[in-house]
């Protein structure tokens, strides 16, 4: 852990050079008068841009690639204060090129056999910490394969698994405190079952029962938990992003040791609330993490449908936040990545960006076939050479922590727990029709006390209308 | 209060009194001092942080003191961790909001001007006002207000005069809350800020220096959903909210020379409204009639109509009237057109006595 902090704090050291120069405050106030100085420089305001153009002719059309040693090569000797830093002026007309000559490379620990790579930097995880990660890992799959089994049987209504995308949620976890505020996409349940949210809690909420603290209100897998610090789903994609910057303002100015942490996946960061948030978040110096899963798709387009980016990661540097890629279905690399950003984000208060590259082995939800607009072979290849939970086995398995008996072991005791949960949460009634009217308010307003009367009143009238396991 | 606002956001002009609004509903007390609107919004926002160490207030230009002077002296006062600008983005500041009353402080958002609130339109319906219900009760953002000023200035345009009340008026989950002078803006900004829902409270900008009159300098509170008679009448119930109210007087005024004597009520707040004021007015005059400067169509006052409609059917002597703005997007030049303005409410008030 020593190394790998070493070798951080020298990758941000280069790092805050580069950003120093911008970050500069002009204290003297000379903005105008300055600006008025160099606009008699021909070769400083863009009046002169047209003369520029033709004198240089085609090169200084060419965009420039992009790479910290030739970003600002050719500087002329003029140095203006802009509101926000020094700029320094430039005779040649250069644009940046819209990409980078090679993609952002991807942090990662463990090779595809479950062997760290050599000369990796990581943090070490304890066997009892990579046990629980496996473990929930594991059972994360379960309830995946059981709770789509009961969607396709209609006992429940909806369901979306996270298949392929099991480290990103355990292994993310695992990295933080219970602490940590977490606002959800929908496909982290994993964070929620890693903070102790049981079997029959998740089973509760996609049956819509009673004992849903959601009080039957959302769709399946829409889980909240004010005692895990897990924020109620919703089903809008990207809205909870600007919620946990508000709330990691919050734990700023509360002084506490924890962060916020929100997921989304590469759709969402196409919405008006990711940019929305990542800047908000960098301007107001907040500990808060994004975690963007990558998986390729959203619902059926394609990444090259979404974004002509280098995928999400250099969004950060766009918005003055540090950010980094990781393999998506490397548990380890994960866990050190969002441990490292943790204590970034708490101790510097910034926002971190992480980009987790990953691939949707499962549909969008039971409500789409994927195999409609992908091959079935890349889905396929993902799901059996490049399976995160099986990566995270051989690890554990290199490490002699876990053996075949005990997955035997693991995996039917899960089952039994689950199977019975459902039939549990299948028995228990639904909530009562008073949960129609409450908590739209702090209390019912006269409206909707009136409306719960009428209702009651139709609901003598014509039973026969209405749900006979929702109780009156 | 240095007096260097009324910079609209995309324009500056100083504003023009056409219609000679001005409006007080001063009780007389004398325990206060003459405020405009703007102070009094300013004052109950220095209460509000000064009351509760867990309030802040930010928003596009607030730092300075707020393009119309609202949040004056605010940072220099609590600083500027608790009083701050955002980026300009309207969905990142409601949206922020949201997580920052999540955690349970007071989080009062400003949106520069009601006709910039759309693109916070996701992040208020779909989030604010669900995010207790959606959880059970788990979680709540009850401590979000969202200012912002809205309506007529005389001179506004399409971007600069909007009344969106009516979106939000059929979201379930927030309250909209108007306020018709100084008095009335202080009282009703701090009930919204401590009440435990989601809020927009949208200020009428015509009056934020036009409207003056004695606000007490203590900290009170007027309640939410209660309506209040300002003018007993007998002939007609007259009901708006905001800005809307000066001219609606003006009406009643002149009525009275005919000899027409109308009951004036100030909804307040429009969700959850006060039927039973209304409904009690109406049972008394057998009419009513209901004035804002939105468009027509759609707008508030049909809900206000049908709701009585449904409950004093009987006793209505003429059929509701409705004077509002056309339904037309703001149009410049023609505001005084647009405008449901003093004499169209009078024409209004006569035919539906007359009926």
């Amino acid at each position: 852990m020593a190394l790998w902090m070493r070798k951080s704090l020298k990758t941000f050291n280069n790092f805050k050079c580069i950003m120093g120069s911008f970050a500069m405050i002009n204290q003297t106030s000379s903005w105008s008068s300055s600006f008025i100085q160099n606009l008699r420089n021909p070769y400083s305001h863009f009046g002169n841009l047209p003369t520029l153009f033709y004198s240089s002719g085609v090169e200084s059309t060419t965009a420039q690639n992009q790479s910290d040693s030739s970003f600002n090569s050719g500087c002329s000797q003029q140095v203006m204060d802009f509101p926000g830093g020094k700029v320094r002026f430039s005779p040649e007309m250069k644009f940046i090129s819209e990409s980078p000559e090679e993609r952002v490379h991807c942090y990662q620990v463990l090779d595809e056999n479950g062997k760290p790579i050599t000369g990796s930097n990581y943090i070490q995880v304890s066997e009892e910490v990579a046990l629980k990660m496996y473990s929930n890992m594991a059972t994360l799959q379960i309830m995946d394969t059981i709770f789509y089994e009961a969607q396709r049987q209609g006992r429940i209504s909806f369901y979306a698994t996270t298949i392929g995308e099991e480290a990103i949620n355990i292994a993310s976890a695992a990295a933080l405190t219970t602490d940590d505020l977490v606002f959800p996409q929908y496909r982290e349940p994993g964070v929620l079952l890693w903070r102790g949210f049981t079997m029959q809690e998740f089973a509760n909420q996609c049956f819509s029962n009673k004992a849903d603290y959601g009080k039957g209100r959302q769709m399946p897998i829409h889980y909240g938990s004010n005692k895990h610090n897990y924020f109620t789903v919703a089903s809008t994609i990207a809205t909870q992003i600007p919620h946990a910057v508000g709330a990691a303002y919050s734990l700023k100015m509360d002084k506490i040791d924890a962060c916020a942490v929100t997921y989304f996946g590469d759709g969402g960061t196409s919405e008006g609330d990711f940019h929305a948030a990542i800047n908000f978040a960098a301007v107001r110096e907040v500990p808060v993490i994004f975690i963007c899963r990558n998986n390729g798709w959203a619902i059926s387009t394609p990444t090259s449908d979404q974004f002509r980016s280098d995928g999400v990661v250099v969004r950060g540097q766009a918005y003055g936040v540090r950010s980094i890629r990781v393999d998506g279905n490397d548990g380890l690399a994960l866990y050190s990545a969002v441990h490292a950003a943790r204590n970034m984000a708490i101790n510097e208060h910034r926002p971190i960006l992480i980009e987790a590259l990953t691939y949707r082995v499962g549909h969008h939800s039971t409500s789409d076939d994927s195999t409609k607009y992908r091959p079935v072979d890349e889905i396929e290849w993902w799901k059996l050479a490049r399976d995160p939970v099986t990566r995270f086995r051989k690890w554990i398995e290199n490490n002699g922590w876990w053996n075949g008996e005990r997955e035997t072991q693991l995996r039917n005791s899960v089952k039994e727990e689950l199977l019975h949960a459902i039939q549990v949460a299948e028995k228990v009634e639904k909530p009562p029709v008073a949960d129609i009217f409450t908590d739209v308010y702090d209390v019912p307003p006269s409206n909707l006390r009136v409306q719960e009367k009428l209702l009651r009143e139709t609901i003598e009238r014509h039973p026969q209308d209405y749900p006979s396991d929702v109780p009156k | 209060m240095a007096a260097t606002g009324n910079s609209a956001r995309r324009l500056g002009r100083s504003f023009v009194n056409l219609y000679g609004r001005e409006f007080s509903t001063s009780c007389g007390s004398g325990s206060g001092r003459s405020l405009n609107l703007y102070s009094a919004i300013n004052q109950a926002l220095h209460i509000a942080l000064e009351s509760d160490p867990r309030a802040y207030v930010f928003g596009e230009d607030v730092g300075f003191g707020g393009v119309f002077r609202c949040t004056t002296g605010l940072a220099d006062r609590f600083g500027k961790n608790r009083v701050f600008n955002t980026p300009l983005c309207e969905q990142g500041i409601v949206g922020f909001g949201i997580g920052l009353a999540a955690m349970g402080n007071r989080a009062i958002a400003e949106i520069q001007f009601a006709d910039y609130i759309y693109p916070a339109f996701d992040q208020i319906v779909n989030e604010a006002a669900k995010f207790r219900y959606r959880s059970g009760n788990q979680f709540n953002c009850g401590g979000l207000t969202i200012r912002a000023p809205y309506g007529a200035v005389g001179h506004g345009g399409h971007y600069h005069s909007q009344s969106p009340e009516a979106f939000f008026c059929h979201v379930p989950g927030i309250k909209v809350v108007i306020p018709r002078s100084p008095r009335q803006a202080k009282g009703l900004l701090l009930s919204c800020i401590r009440d435990p829902n989601p809020v927009v409270f949208f200020e009428p900008k015509w009056l934020y220096r036009l409207s003056v009159e004695e606000v007490p300098e203590h900290d009170y509170m007027f309640p939410l959903s209660e309506a209040e008679v300002i003018q007993e009448g007998n002939d007609i119930t007259l009901v708006g909210w905001g800005a809307q109210l000066s001219i609606m007087k003006q009406a009643c005024l002149d009525a009275e020379k005919d000899g027409i004597s109308c009951e004036l009520i100030d909804l307040r707040t429009l969700i959850p409204w006060d039927k039973d004021t209304v409904e009690t007015s109406v049972r008394k005059t057998g009419r009513l009639l209901i004035s804002h400067e939105a468009p027509v169509t759609g707008g508030f006052g049909a809900e206000i109509s049908a709701s009585i409609v449904e409950r004093c059917f009987l006793r209505l002597e003429a059929p509701v009237a409705r004077v509002c703005g056309l339904d037309t997007p703001f149009p410049l030049v023609f505001e005084a057109f647009y405008m449901p303005t003093k004499n169209k409410i009078l024409d209004a008030i006569k035919a539906t006595v007359n009926f």
